[in-house]
Order: structure tokens, then C-alpha cells, then sequence
């Protein structure tokens, strides 16, 4: 089954215990609460902002509700979940950082995955080529990409640093596989970050 | 005009005329249940008002057979100018049942796996109590001597119902509109007997606006002289023009400006020109006199008077210390909301308000707005994302 999944969600199902209950910011069509659900006995709840997703993953049985990770995370109360997730959502929020703190207060420790825009191959495009970079794993042009905050391994180290965070775990990602910690912002083409307040 | 006085229907009615439906059925040998049937409740019920009503009738249908677990019970609510006939035919205009689309063989709500109820509300006039039925008391019609009800005065009446026929729990409770409003009441008045919830086009209360249309048809009636004072029932001069005005203004709020442009937009109705007269010149003229003509001739005015005001007086926050969470804390149940991107009636920020209580509740909650050019009326339109949310919600409940 996680076969199947994207690799960094993957990841994320390896780690999460057992029948824990988890919210999933920017859930898609279900395909990660779906597998916990068959898999590990997970609570899954999931947050969608596309309609024909949310469609999708009703029509399997998921609990997803339409909805903007930037406006309506306010209405969870404090501490109502396990886990909450945002795998590839942040650098789509209109304030990451708020969309952490939220996810932070919803979840005892919450998941964060992004690509790292610092890839060096990125990095190449920009230098020699001048352009922002289209890649594999960056595959829209800059004018109709949904990425508004393009961040950094760095960048979110950084971040965590100056609010506080707790990382509880940490990950990197080359195609389907995971890479080294070491000059994980020049080499690692996803980033997944376990943390808690 | 026509006047079809309440439907008086025994336990043993018609032969079934949704045959096709119930095909693959076995018929029950048990009288409360198939097609066309009617409850005399002897208990009175509490009314939210304070007043007491009883006995109480109910006119209602039930397709499939209840498993032996009683564990596939399925609870449909019918719309203001709804009925009990959501899957077989209409007695009075011969039309398919209202929600064919969603309840039937093959269909998200299948008589081959569920036993479905649906029960005409009280205070219609489909055979269930209401203002056109008899007072055993004067033996007269109750008119407006009828109590005023409230969308959880139909709910007890229903779960009255329940009890009647030996139902305990129901697997779903699924209704839009004011269906929508009864099925979202039931887990806030009755926690242990549901186990979901679908709410579709629908509310959690009726706003300013939504009263406000109501108030002009209501109005439309009672400026009737045939309505006089709701005491009509004994010379069949009824207030059908009071009342089709009602239905006129009322239907327009079922359409999308969007809707009623492709379908009319500003063409003429059999006619080259304007006549510079009040006839009706324009298509839409036409078709909404055709609605609230044909309208008149299958609901009582007074009906009409009586579900709307409930409607009116519907607001679950404020029946529960002004918090809607509250309202929801003691069910366990899973809830399915859906809006429709071009009802203004009830618009998707409405169900977004449901939606938030239920998170904040901690209840199970889905919700999603699809897309439809059809305005509220999209609930009971062709809308496969519709059938394939209620299937998918309805089946992940066994998963």
C-alpha cells in the first residue's frame, strides 16, 4: 500500500504510531489518510482546498473538509489531535509561518514537508541559466506555479530556530530515496520535518 | 382550481407503482412497512411551542427490508414542498419519485441494501397532521387553530415514527434544504439513534433574507380573499392565487441568475413582439405562472403558512445557548455537508458555519462545495459528484 504513496508521505506513514488521530492540511484526494486508515487504525481527518479532491476522498469513506489551510485552521481546538500534517502545502500558504504555529496548537507534533528550492540543481538553473528553475520536482513556469513562498532547508531551520520549535525528526529525500543529512540544502530535493512547540 | 383535499390512505394502499424499484425486494408481510402508508401516533407530542399534539398521523413509504441487526436503517427528509414519495411515483402529478436520482436501485440509497423511510413532515398535507386534517376534537379542519411547529417538532414526530416501527438507531439521517435542517436536528435531539448525518444545500439557521422571502408568500396568501383567516376548507374556494404567488416567488430563490438567463434569458413566449401589455410576454413570466399554477393544485395554503414559519423559527444555536458546537457535543455521529456554488438561498458560507461548529466539536465532519449551474434546486438535479460523495460517505462508514 505505501508502495503507492508519494515518498515523503510514505516517510510519513512509517512514523506515525498506530491509531493515533491526525489531521491532514492540504490532504489531496486522501491518498496518505487512506493508507494510515487501512494500514495503522489512524483517526484521519483531512483539510482540502480543491473541491474535485475533497470529492475524491469523501467518495472513499475519508472525513475531508473543503477548506483554505490559511483561514480555516483557527476553528480546531487546541491540542485535538496527534499528528497534523502539511506535506507540500507550505510554500503554497499565503504565511507559512502562521500555518506552522496553527498546525503546532492543533497538533501535539505536526509533520511539515516541502521541496527544497536550494537543490543544487536549482541553484545551476539560476546561476548559469538566469531563469527560475523548472525541474522535475518544480515542474510549473514561475507565472502559474502554485508556490508563493519558495523556502529552503536553511531557510526552515532558520525559522524553527528563531520561534522555538522543537525538531523531532528530520528527513531528506533524492527521487524516492532518502540522502544524508550532511549538505542537506545543496542535495536533498524534499525536506520532512517532525516538530513540536 | 382543482383542490385534492389530504390524501386519506390506509395501511394497505394502492398496489406499488414504483414496481421497477422495488423489484429485487422481497414485499414484507409486515403492514407498516411498503409503499403509501400511514401512522396514528396515540401519544401526544410536546410541541416546542408548549403545546401538546395528538394524535398525531403520519404519512410515509418505506422501500427495501430492515436487516436482521436492524443496522441499515436509513432516515430520508423531505423539502418544504416535499412528501413521503421520495422514490415511486407522485399520486397526485404522476411524477417519479423526488429524489429518483439518489434513492433506488443501483443508487447510493438502494432499497437492495438499506430500509428507507420517509415520512411527509407534520404540518403538510400529504396525509401526515397539519392544518387541512381533521380535529377529532371539533371534527373540523385544525386551520389556524392547527399548533405552530418547529423543524424539531418534525423531527419528534418523526422519530415518533421510529418507535412505531421498531426502529432504534438510524444508520443515516439524509435530507436537503429543510430535509437538510431536520437530518442536521436529529443528532442534536436525538444523539444515540444516529450514526450519520448528510446535509445538503441546507443551514444551521434561517438568516434575515431567508425569512424575508417567506414573509412575501405568506403574505401572498393572507391578502387572499379566498383565505379568510385559513377557514376555506368548506366551499373549496381556496387561496390559490395567494398561494401561487408564494410558490412564484419563492421558486425564483431555487434558480441561479445564471440558470434562469440560459434557460429564458430575456426570449418572448409564443409571440414576434412586446405587446405593451401585461400578459406574459417573457418565457420566464410564462414559466413561473405555469409553476405556481400547477403548485396550487398539490399543497394547501395553509401548509404552506405553517412550514414556513417553522422554517423561519429554525436556529440550532440558538437553541442551544447561542453555541452551535454545543449543540453537537453528545452525538457521536459522522456528518456529510455539501453545498452547491450557486445557491444564494443557502449558501455555501451557511454550511461552512456547520462545518466549523463540527470541528470544533471534534465531530467527524466532511464537507464540500460542488459545482452546479442549477442554483439551490442543484440537490435534486442531475449531479453525479453528488451521487458519488453520498455513496462513498455512506459506504466509509463500514470500512
Amino acid at each position: 500500500m505505501s508502495e503507492a504513496l508519494r515518498p515523503d508521505l510514505a516517510l510519513i506513514a512509517r512514523t506515525v504510531r498506530r491509531g493515533a488521530r491526525l489531521l491532514d492540511v492540504g490532504c489531496g484526494d486522501g491518498a496518505l489518510m487512506a493508507a494510515l486508515r487501512d494500514n495503522a487504525q489512524v483517526d484521519a481527518r483531512g483539510l482540502e482546498i480543491d473541491g474535485s479532491n475533497v470529492a475524491a476522498a469523501v467518495g472513499r469513506g475519508l472525513s475531508v473538509v473543503q477548506g483554505d489551510a490559511d483561514t480555516d485552521l483557527g476553528y480546531y481546538p487546541d491540542a485535538s489531535f496527534d499528528y497534523a500534517i502539511l506535506s507540500q502545502t507550505l510554500q503554497t500558504t499565503r504565511r507559512p509561518d502562521l500555518v506552522v504555529e496553527e498546525l503546532l496548537r492543533i497538533g501535539r507534533q505536526a509533520f511539515v514537508s516541502f521541496p527544497n528550492f536550494a537543490h543544487w540543481r536549482g541553484r545551476i538553473s539560476l546561476l548559469w541559466g538566469g531563469r527560475m528553475p523548472v525541474t522535475r520536482l518544480l515542474p510549473d513556469t514561475w507565472y502559474d506555479t502554485l508556490n508563493i513562498h519558495h523556502v529552503t532547508v536553511d531557510d526552515f531551520r532558520a525559522l524553527v530556530k528563531e520561534r522555538g520549535w522543537t525538531i523531532d525528526g528530520q528527513w531528506f529525500l533524492k527521487g524516492d530515496r532518502e540522502t544524508t543529512h550532511a549538505n542537506a540544502n545543496l542535495f536533498a530535493e524534499h525536506a520532512v520535518f517532525l516538530l513540536r512547540k | 382550481m382543482l383542490y385534492v383535499l389530504p390524501l386519506r390512505l390506509t395501511a394497505r394502499g394502492r398496489g406499488p407503482s414504483a414496481a421497477q424499484i422495488m423489484a429485487s425486494v422481497p414485499i414484507s408481510e409486515d403492514s407498516r412497512f411498503g409503499l403509501r402508508r400511514q401512522a396514528r401516533l396515540t401519544t401526544p407530542l410536546n410541541l416546542s411551542s408548549g403545546a401538546r399534539l395528538g394524535p398525531v398521523d403520519i404519512a410515509y413509504e418505506t422501500y427495501g427490508a430492515m436487516n436482521t441487526d436492524k443496522s441499515n436503517v436509513i432516515l430520508i427528509c423531505h423539502a418544504l414542498t416535499g412528501d413521503q414519495y421520495v422514490a415511486s411515483d407522485h399520486p397526485v402529478t404522476g411524477k417519479p419519485g423526488w429524489w429518483w436520482r439518489l434513492v433506488g436501485a443501483g443508487k447510493p440509497v438502494d432499497p437492495a441494501r438499506h430500509f428507507i423511510i420517509c415520512s411527509n413532515v407534520i404540518g403538510s398535507c400529504m396525509g401526515s397532521s397539519g392544518p387541512a386534517s381533521i380535529d377529532p376534537a371539533t371534527g373540523d379542519p385544525h386551520a389556524m387553530r392547527f399548533p405552530v411547529l418547529t423543524i424539531a417538532d418534525m423531527v419528534r414526530a418523526q422519530a415518533a415514527l421510529l418507535d412505531h416501527l421498531g426502529v432504534e438507531r438510524l444508520s443515516a439521517v439524509i435530507g436537503g434544504s429543510m430535509g437538510g435542517m431536520q437530518a442536521l436536528t436529529w443528532p442534536t435531539l436525538f444523539p444515540d439513534r444516529v450514526e450519520s448525518c448528510i446535509v445538503i444545500a441546507s443551514t444551521a439557521r434561517h438568516s434575515a433574507q431567508n425569512i424575508a422571502f417567506h414573509e412575501v408568500g405568506r403574505q401572498a396568501i393572507m391578502a387572499d380573499p379566498h383565505w379568510r383567516g385559513g377557514d376555506y376548507y368548506a366551499d373549496g374556494q381556496v387561496p390559490s392565487a395567494g398561494l401561487a404567488v408564494a410558490r412564484m416567488a419563492a421558486h425564483i430563490t431555487y434558480l441561479s441568475e445564471a440558470g434562469l438567463t440560459e434557460k429564458f434569458g430575456r426570449r418572448l413566449q409564443g409571440r414576434d413582439t412586446k405587446t405593451f401589455g401585461f400578459d406574459a410576454d417573457f418565457q420566464v413570466e410564462s414559466y413561473l405562472r405555469h409553476q405556481g399554477l400547477s403548485f396550487v393544485d398539490r399543497f394547501d395554503a395553509n401548509s404552506y403558512l405553517y412550514i414556513t414559519r417553522a422554517m423561519d423559527y429554525y436556529d440550532i444555536a440558538d437553541d442551544h445557548g447561542g453555541s452551535l458546537a454545543k449543540a453537537f457535543t453528545a452525538s457521536k455521529a459522522r456528518f456529510c455537508l455539501v453545498s452547491f456554488d450557486t445557491d444564494w438561498l443557502y449558501p455555501t458560507t451557511e454550511s461552512r458555519i456547520i462545518v466549523h461548529a463540527l470541528n470544533a466539536s471534534g465531530a467527524q465532519a466532511s464537507f464540500v462545495e460542488l459545482s452546479s449551474p442549477f442554483g439551490h434546486d442543484a440537490f435534486l438535479l442531475e449531479c453525479p459528484e453528488l451521487n458519488r460523495v453520498v455513496d462513498g460517505f455512506l459506504k466509509g462508514g463500514r470500512a
